[in-house]
């Protein structure tokens, strides 16, 4: 199994431990990861935001590259895998959109082939059965929610690989890991991401309702597959007792005994090394 | 909103529908009011006018208020509307076309911090074709000039969790011939002037 591999910005930034943990979980289930050569920013949220033509340009680039290389793309930034299924979403269904790339790219790019997120390879491609098999280090009455955010299934024409209301890939997965997985009604709320430094006030509501929520159903950590989520939902929660943020390869790591990652566990704003030690993990 | 002198009636833009339906090719007349886009929007309440009221007004062809709005720039794109519009109506798109038309025409956005926000962000990324997130916050300060204490106390917070945990790095990101090619990108794209 073999994917191009787009590792977007945060995981080479501030939420490196999401790539670290990403490229090892890959490494140790068989699924071949080749970075895109040269990949360059996909311009996210601030892209649409400001210019139409250059929303798609900066996707479509890398996409062209991965194109080249004649494999799927696999992210795991939820904000990077919407905006690279939608430039593929629009060159497949609206011809205008491709005329607009070949008078801007210096590639051809007819999107051939698809672009998945690690979650959904894992728990639809892969099978959980291939992730039991890893298991040696079960997350045994770990109490945990797992929280999908935004991008991952809306909108869901252009990126839904589950139902979008009520998403349980996630949740499959944590219990295939042996985890004690609470349901919950906050799973695909936003979490307000791209408004933390400029709306504050709103951002710490709806950050404080997620992890609340998360509280009232017993989880003693919330499971995210998104930087931006986890970055938000880290840095946004108020108050000393805050719930720890982990990503899903983290656990996959630890529950598949991959060696490092104490050392991806220290780059979380609140370390999740203590709720996982209460179980001996 | 603008009101005739003489008859009270409310001052229209009758172009302005047909040129937001061009632009965005977005559907905004099969919207009937049902307001379910408004019920699972997270920012509505911290809207001037809220999504469907947003589209009554895009139909209604209230340009000056529609581009002079706050709903336009605080819209978080968590693209619930969209998801659960009946009618399919593409709101987060809608917002998109009406942000980019606003500043087009040199509308002076009612949100300026977003907006700056969004160059702060948009910034890095031109001049290394990757973001540099320590870049990208120290810009958006110096744009946006917000040093109210609920922004700084996120800042700092956020600042400092990110130096001690070896979270920021200093260094621009690596790469090669990318860079100049997302410059030329930004170049080509940003100066076109209509869609």
């Amino acid at each position: 199994m073999k994917y191009a591999y787009y590792p977007g910005c945060s995981q080479e930034g501030g939420e490196e431990h999401f790539g670290k943990s990403t490229e090892a979980v890959c490494h140790a289930l068989g699924i071949e990861l080749q970075e895109i050569h040269d990949w360059t920013c996909c311009g996210a949220s601030s892209g649409h935001f400001t210019n139409e033509d250059l929303s798609a340009a900066l996707p479509a680039r890398n996409l062209a590259i991965a194109e080249k290389m004649g494999l799927d793309t696999v992210c795991v930034c939820a904000a990077c895998y919407l905006r690279l299924r939608h430039t593929r979403h629009e060159v497949r269904h609206n011809p205008g959109f491709s005329k607009k790339l070949e008078g801007l790219l210096d590639l051809p790019y007819e999107g051939k082939y698809d672009v998945r997120h690690l979650l959904d390879i894992v728990v639809n491609k892969l099978g959980l059965d291939a992730v039991k098999a890893k298991v040696n280090k079960p997350l045994k009455d770990l109490k945990l929610v797992c929280y999908y955010g935004c991008y991952l299934m809306r909108p869901p024409t252009v990126v839904a690989f589950d139902n979008p209301e009520n998403p349980t890939a996630m949740d499959r997965l944590m219990e295939t890991l042996g985890a004690d997985v609470r349901d919950w009604g906050a799973k695909v709320d936003c979490c307000g991401g791209s408004l933390m430094l400029t709306k504050s006030d709103a951002v710490h509501e709806f950050v404080g309702s997620i992890a609340d929520r998360a509280r009232d159903v017993g989880a003693e950590a919330i499971v995210t597959a998104c930087p931006m989520c986890t970055m938000n939902l880290e840095a946004m929660q108020k108050g000393k007792d805050k719930l720890p943020v982990i990503y899903f390869t983290e656990l996959m790591g630890v529950a598949m005994g991959l060696p490092d990652t104490k050392k991806w566990f220290k780059k979380h704003l609140k370390s999740p090394a203590k709720v996982l030690a209460a179980h001996g993990l | 909103m603008q009101f005739d002198r003489g008859s009270g009636a409310v001052m229209c833009d009758p172009g302005f529908a047909e040129q937001v339906r061009k632009e965005s090719r977005v559907a905004f007349d099969r919207c009937y009011q049902c307001l379910t886009c408004t019920l699972g929007c997270p920012m509505a309440r911290y809207m001037d006018y809220p999504p469907n009221e947003l589209v009554r007004m895009v139909q209604l062809g209230l340009k000056k208020e529609v581009l002079g709005c706050s709903t336009i720039w605080i819209c978080a794109s968590c693209e619930s509307c969209i998801a659960r519009c009946p009618n399919d109506v593409d709101i987060p798109h809608l917002m998109d076309v009406l942000h980019q038309m606003a500043l087009r025409e040199g509308v002076k956005p009612k949100e300026p911090h977003v907006k700056k926000f969004h160059d702060a962000f948009l910034d890095p990324v031109r001049m290394f074709g990757r973001q540099h997130e320590g870049l990208m916050s120290a810009e958006h300060f110096m744009r946006s000039r917000d040093f109210s204490v609920k922004t700084l106390k996120v800042a700092a917070g956020l600042g400092m969790g990110m130096i001690t945990k070896g979270k920021l790095k200093i260094l621009p990101p690596k790469s090669g011939k990318g860079k100049s090619e997302v410059k030329r990108l930004f170049k080509v794209t940003m100066k076109r002037k209509t869609p």
